[in-house]
């Protein structure tokens, strides 16, 4: 049974880094941009799986993670001089702070599911307006970085550049799931998601061990934010803290397999692949890959409920045969 | 160790639990019995720290732990079971365990070493690597006792572990739980089944009606008027009496 699974996680392990060496080899430019995409959208899927994989708290306002540090570092650059590494480790704490502040604030109320989700929206959706209303955030426009290609600014001369300071991002976001997934504080977030009652009756202050998975999934989200930054040099308030990117936050780890290591990647991979391909073939209107995405969470959702992932996993007889719940 | 002092928790117009009080000596067996709906779960769960009694002390060695969180009481070494039982369904019986040893053992390879061990002394090494959601409720019964136990708990809070068990099963759950009991656990438990309580405790509590209303062996309870009536109904001990007069 244990096998399977281990089988699934290499096969997916090998597809997935074969996949990221392509740009080195064989793709051009502009499918090198393509792909640092999916690697910005894998960081905030993997940062979403550790409090919404792992822990079942899901949030459908991860935006505003991405987006308040994006917006930090953006922020400090223009407005204070602060040198872009020096900006981006800073971002990285107020993504992890406003993480933090935010489950703090829903689970001592006791917020759980749909109301959790709904808390996490409408503070995104709050972020969105104060971003686009204050000059001090760009208003409307949203802030743009200076052009200078240097290593000094956390810019990169080349595309593939770019694309290797991303991918090492993935990597260590990687690392910290499997150090999650393999500690303690991993099996209490599961245990937390199964059983919330249970987890409390054993001895576990599940309000500490919730604030710290929204920290860090804050700080990891926050990564995605300074890589985006860095990468297009420009943020506003619709990319920052629009639904769109709450909802990639959440895609990608449903579709590849929620509460996996690999899903999460796999999942943001498949799915701007399969959209990007549609759109090239289709042509067309803008918003036609959130149709598409919208299609292909359906199809998942129906035949694959445990994500891409859960092709490997073996299938339990109260699964087979559903109980009511 | 316990001392329960003149707890009450009212659910609206309800007295769920009025004015209780019970006292449990280190070491012993001491089981809490009463009809259903007398209260017996909403007393463990003010207890545990589930809820906040409105009135009433509850003390652990010494230690006023009133309102305290369900999880600092635990850590203190008082763990309790569910009625309802709770499995992390999604998990492996060893896993479900080793959420409890992780009390102790902060390393991960740690708590699943320590699971496998509890779950032997349980007889459940078969069923380790099982789903917890395929188990029959024997086994999650018998889980819920063995992820307690993987806490190491110095007082256990056995909320009706025997319930919708066969008598078999009964049978074979018995010798574990006074087994625990040697081991140094100080155990307190819910029970329906009678046979359990008058074979497993040298005292008993009886609760009717969020009332505490006799103490004894279990051997004197049952011949108690007051018992007698609260299970079958005012003026039953008198016709009981009186049948056995005639017989």
């Amino acid at each position: 049974m244990i096998k399977r699974e281990h089988t699934g996680n290499v096969i997916v392990a090998v597809l997935l880094g074969v996949c990221a060496l392509l740009p080195y080899f064989v793709l051009s430019a502009a499918w090198t941009g393509f792909a640092i995409n999916i690697l910005i959208f894998s960081l905030l899927a993997l940062a979403w799986n550790i409090t919404g994989g792992f822990g079942g708290m899901m949030s459908f306002g991860h935006a505003v993670l991405f987006g308040s540090s994006a917006y930090a570092t953006a922020m400090l650059q223009l407005h204070l001089g602060l040198n872009a590494w020096l900006a981006g480790a800073v971002a990285l704490a107020v993504g992890a702070l406003v993480g933090g502040f935010i489950g703090a604030l829903s689970f001592r109320y006791g917020l759980r599911g749909s109301y959790f989700a709904l808390v996490t929206l409408a503070f995104a959706e709050v972020f969105r307006v104060l971003a686009s209303s204050f000059t001090v955030t760009g208003g409307g426009q949203g802030l743009s970085l200076p052009l200078g290609r240097e290593l000094a600014n956390l810019q990169f001369a080349s595309r593939l550049d770019n694309y290797t300071f991303v991918l090492i991002l993935v990597l260590i976001a990687l690392a910290i799931t499997i150090a999650v997934r393999r500690s303690r504080f991993g099996a209490y977030l599961i245990a937390i998601r199964e059983n919330e009652e249970a987890a409390k009756a054993l001895g576990i202050n599940t309000f500490r061990v919730k604030v710290l998975a929204m920290t860090l999934s804050g700080a990891m989200a926050g990564t995605a934010g300074v890589a985006y930054l860095q990468t297009f040099l420009f943020v506003d308030s619709q990319i920052g803290f629009g639904t769109v990117m709450s909802f990639e936050a959440l895609l990608g780890p449903i579709i590849g397999g929620a509460g996996t290591v690999l899903g999460p990647i796999l999942g943001s991979l498949v799915l701007h692949t399969l959209g990007e391909v549609a759109r090239e073939s289709i042509g067309g209107a803008p918003g036609l890959n959130l149709v598409f995405y919208g299609v292909v969470l359906l199809i998942i959702l129906r035949f694959l409920p445990d994500g891409l992932m859960g092709i490997f996993k073996p299938r339990s007889r109260a699964q087979a045969k559903p109980e009511g719940k | 160790m316990l001392r329960v002092q003149g707890l009450t928790k009212r659910f609206g117009g309800v007295v769920a639990v009025d004015n209780a009080s019970l006292d449990v000596a280190e070491g012993r067996i001491v089981a809490l019995i009463g009809p259903n709906g007398a209260g017996k779960t909403t007393l463990f769960t003010m207890v545990s720290g589930f809820q906040k009694p409105d009135t009433g002390t509850v003390t652990y060695q010494n230690q006023d732990i009133t309102g305290m969180a369900p999880h600092a009481i635990c850590q203190m070494g008082v763990t309790r079971t569910f009625q309802i039982v709770q499995p992390f369904a999604g998990l492996s019986v060893r896993e479900n365990i080793a959420i409890g040893s992780h009390l102790h053992h902060p390393k991960r390879a740690d708590a699943l070493a320590e699971a496998a061990v509890v779950a032997e002394s349980l007889g459940m090494k078969a069923m380790l690597d099982r789903p917890a959601q395929d188990l029959t409720v024997a086994g999650r019964k018998r889980l819920e006792l063995a992820r307690a136990l993987a806490t190491r708990p110095k007082l256990l809070l056995l909320d009706e572990v025997m319930a919708g068990l066969i008598p078999s099963e009964v049978l074979e759950i018995i010798p574990m739980i006074r087994k625990i009991r040697d081991s140094g656990v100080t155990i307190l438990l819910i029970e329906h089944v009678m046979q359990a309580v008058m074979s497993l405790s040298e005292e008993a509590y009886v609760l009717a009606q969020g009332k505490m209303i006799a103490h004894g062996t279990p051997q004197q309870l049952v011949a108690d008027p007051t018992v007698i009536e609260a299970y079958l109904g005012h003026g039953a001990a008198e016709r009981l009496k009186a049948e056995h007069a005639n017989a």
